[in-house]
């Protein structure tokens, strides 16, 4: 398979970046999107030029550290999949791949296809944790009785691996979705109601702190989630922040 | 208070109960309009008591016009605030891959039902008001069914109009089910909620469609 690639190159966080060209050849549609770029960037060092910079980490799908923006979409055109998943079998011979950082005033660039999300890392220090010491007295699992649907909503939201492909998909670059599933993960246990009120309205104060925009409901989020982390989280997050502000 | 204002969810539930607020006076408004077709008479009483009642004109009407204002402020805020939270932009963006187009643009079906209600304010609402207090006419109860019908007489109104309402009615398919979701409405009965959003956004700017091309169709001949 022959490609040809729009790809953004920016040397670091203080240089202006801008949209290079590159053609490449023999891509098999089993290799994943990340191994497309290994091979791009092996004709680059034998080229002698600079290979491209990009995040990855496990390509298994479950770190968040992949990210791209693929010709108009977090981790490209295929559904509940990283872009490590990716294959490259979406894509036919001859096509024009358009290849971009996620793009928010949050997720500055580093160099190249790099951004720096640690402002995600401090929304979940903000109030995504527990203060109960779970180290050493760990309880029997069924000590504390837990509804099965809030158990499983608790699990689905925690399976948020982080990777900001909302904020990259969002037209406002908005972060309530990864937000909600980190307030939501911790609400629907009763472990996590010691911190409930503080908790949301840290998380939130800290996420509009970072420059994220403001939720529209468009859905976009939940489409290009890779990890299929549901609309209804921000729905309990904005009811839990509501319920905190009542309570004060 | 300021600084909960300052958050991002506490501003979306103003623009959500701001909107819901306006939802709710559109539904009283076509109720009173619809009796220009079925009932005239009906419809000068009614309109005469909602010019004339010192609740409507002195309470009411102040927040129906501070419920706008504070829905397009706060709208035009949020805007500002999420193009700046994307300062550089996609060079490749495929938003319609993801989210629906009415979703996307809501401040331009937002901006241009405002425009609408300039043109609507001029038509009938500065009218009114110069007919009661700078012209300081004698009330009369009778008035209200022929000047409505006289106005959707040239077709450039009546054309305008009808362009509004389908901008309306788009803003309304993504605006009145979402501000469920901003208040924390996303259960069971979701489903529902969202059907009979959907059927209102349509059927409410339908019916004002219908009540201007049917007055246009039937002008008053004398």
């Amino acid at each position: 398979m022959k490609l040809n690639l729009k790809i953004w190159r920016q040397k670091d966080a203080g240089s202006k970046g801008k949209m290079m060209d590159y053609t490449i050849d023999g891509i098999d549609g089993d290799m994943s999107f990340l191994e497309m770029m290994d091979v791009l960037n092996e004709d680059l060092i034998n080229k002698g030029e600079e290979p491209i910079e990009f995040d990855h980490d496990c390509r298994e799908g479950i770190c968040g550290s992949c990210s791209l923006q693929i010709n108009g979409e977090p981790h490209g055109p295929d559904r509940l999949v990283t872009t490590c998943q990716l294959h490259m079998r979406k894509f036919s011979d001859g096509d024009t791949i358009v290849i971009e950082p996620f793009r928010a005033k949050a997720f500055p660039v580093i160099k190249d296809l790099i951004v720096d999300r640690s402002a995600f890392d401090r929304i979940q220090q903000a109030g995504g944790y527990i203060s109960i010491n779970t180290s050493g007295n760990t309880q029997d699992a069924n000590s504390i009785p837990i509804e099965k649907e809030n158990a499983d909503d608790a699990f689905y939201a925690a399976a948020c691996i982080g990777c900001g492909a909302c904020v990259a998909a969002c037209k406002n670059a908005s972060a309530m979705l990864f937000t909600s599933a980190k307030v939501s993960q911790y609400a629907l246990l009763p472990q996590g109601q010691v911190e409930a009120t503080e908790r949301v309205q840290n998380m939130v104060r800290q996420m509009d702190l970072e420059g994220f925009g403001n939720c529209t409901n468009t859905g976009a989020c939940e489409v290009e989630c890779p990890k299929g982390i549901s609309l209804e989280n921000i729905a309990r997050m904005n009811r839990e922040y509501l319920a905190a502000n009542i309570k004060g | 208070m300021s600084g909960l204002l300052k958050s991002s969810i506490a501003r979306k539930v103003v623009m959500a109960l701001s909107g819901l607020f306006l939802v709710f006076f559109l539904g009283q408004h076509f109720v009173i309009n619809i009796t220009s077709v079925i009932a005239p008479d009906t419809f000068n009483s009614w309109s005469h008591f909602m010019g004339y009642n010192p609740l409507v004109q002195y309470i009411l009407q102040p927040i129906l016009i501070a419920g706008v204002i504070v829905h397009f402020v706060m709208g035009i805020g949020l805007e500002l605030q999420n193009n700046r939270a994307r300062s550089v932009k996609y060079a490749k963006y495929k938003g319609s891959a993801n989210a629906s187009w009415i979703s996307r643009n809501m401040i331009i079906t937002g901006l241009v039902v405002l425009a609408f209600l300039g043109l609507h304010m001029y038509d009938f609402w500065v009218h009114e008001m110069a007919y009661k207090y700078i012209e300081a006419n004698p009330e009369d109860p009778t008035r209200y069914y022929e000047e409505t019908v006289y106005k959707f007489e040239p077709i450039w109104r009546t054309v305008l109009y009808i362009l509004a309402f389908v901008l309306l009615a788009m803003h309304l398919l993504h605006g009145f089910a979402s501000s469920f979701q901003t208040m924390g409405v996303n259960n069971k009965y979701s489903p529902a909620i969202q059907t009979f959003t959907k059927i209102y956004a349509i059927a409410i700017p339908l019916g004002f469609a219908f009540i201007a091309i049917y007055h246009h169709l039937n002008p008053i001949t004398h």
